[in-house]
């Protein structure tokens, strides 16, 4: 009896908080190995389709993107709200995509040119039509290597 | 001058900036990572009417419509019927009539010393060393859509025939190289078997389907 009264009577000790600064920075490097920085801020709306047959992209500095789907509310007002193309952060139009692909290509070394990737983020709910112009374009720049982002989904 | 002491440090703000930073780049960055389906495109061609020769039953076409309803070779069918279908066209295993021509693996390696391409011609002889002569499909995917398609329908068939081509491409790995599956195998393996079964889906440009 006389051991828990004299526990009780001590006061608490605080939480030593020395090892905080070693646990957030472990969370810091998780949090910078594991992520990407975003690549540009959307002005579409993008909701990608799912597919099960995927790979990923192995060399993200090697690829350039092409972003399509409908204006988001804040700039239909501009735009509309038929799908659009998004080249870097401007929404653009078809013949935006020529030059875009020859400043991508101005940007890399060139023994890196040929393997540069195209990836098409295109919203689910967009026609074809917009996406076929746009690999028809790509396809007069000779930038044949493309990908279509998908989500991962289950298989059924 | 006599000896001082240096001062400890105080790292009681260590975990302020610490956080600082981990929030900065919770903001920032994200986590989703980069996947889909490759492909590659045809290079243009100026010549509209200059179409690669290729026999009729070769050619497995595959139909969609504004409606993102789906059609194989003309007829309509079901979406959950375009893998098996694919894969059927593919390997042909009763050599039916209206499916793919297979071609023995040593005839295109002859084909291709006659042609005088020395490094196709050694890739065929290694694939008949290893495999045995296989027979290779001379089919090709052609996937055609109308202007209104949706993107999701497409993507749908897209992952379809890819998931055929990949199943037929694991079927024969499984079968050559001791039970692994395609993603298993090395590099060099990969190419004997994309040799086999190269994917082969022709994306033509949008005709206006009724």
């Amino acid at each position: 009896m006389a051991k828990f009264r004299k526990s009780g009577s001590k006061q608490m000790n605080g939480i030593s908080t020395a090892s905080l600064p070693d646990i957030v920075f472990m969370l810091l490097f998780f949090f910078m190995t594991c992520t990407s920085m975003k690549e540009t801020d959307y002005k579409v709306r993008i909701k990608l389709p799912q597919a099960t047959e995927i790979k990923k992209l192995e060399k993200k500095n090697l690829v350039s993107y092409i972003y399509v789907g409908a204006p988001l509310p804040a700039f239909q007002g501009k735009y509309g709200t038929e799908p659009r193309i998004q080249l870097n952060d401007k929404i653009s139009e078809l013949y935006d995509i020529a030059p875009y692909i020859e400043g991508e290509r101005q940007s890399h070394p060139e023994a890196e040119v040929p393997l540069l990737t195209y990836s098409l983020k295109v919203d689910s709910d967009a026609k074809m039509g917009i996406v076929t112009d746009i690999k028809q374009e790509l396809r007069e720049v000779q930038a044949l290597k493309i990908n279509y982002s998908t989500l991962k989904g289950e298989k059924k | 001058m006599s000896k001082r002491q240096v001062g400890q440090f105080n790292a009681s703000s260590q975990a302020d900036i610490a956080f600082m930073l981990l929030i900065f780049f919770l903001v920032t960055t994200s986590m989703s990572t980069e996947q889909g389906l490759f492909r590659q495109l045809p290079p243009p061609s100026n010549d509209k009417n200059a179409t690669d020769k290729v026999n009729e039953r070769n050619v497995f076409v595959v139909l969609i419509n504004k409606d993102n309803q789906l059609a194989i070779e003309a007829e309509p069918a079901d979406f959950s019927e375009l893998t098996p279908r694919t894969i059927e066209f593919l390997t042909n295993p009763s050599n039916k009539e209206n499916l793919s021509e297979q071609v023995k693996a040593s005839k295109k390696m002859e084909e291709a010393i006659a042609a005088n391409k020395g490094d196709e011609a050694a890739l065929f002889k290694k694939l008949v060393d290893r495999c045995g002569d296989p027979n290779i499909t001379k089919g090709v995917v052609s996937l055609q859509n109308d202007r209104g398609t949706k993107y999701e329908t497409y993507i749908k068939v897209q992952n379809a025939i890819v998931a055929a081509f990949n199943e037929c491409r694991d079927n024969f790995s499984k079968e050559n190289f001791g039970g692994r599956v395609f993603d298993d195998l090395t590099t060099d393996e990969q190419k004997l078997v994309k040799l086999v079964f190269p994917l082969s889906i022709s994306e033509a440009e949008p005709k206006n389907i009724k």
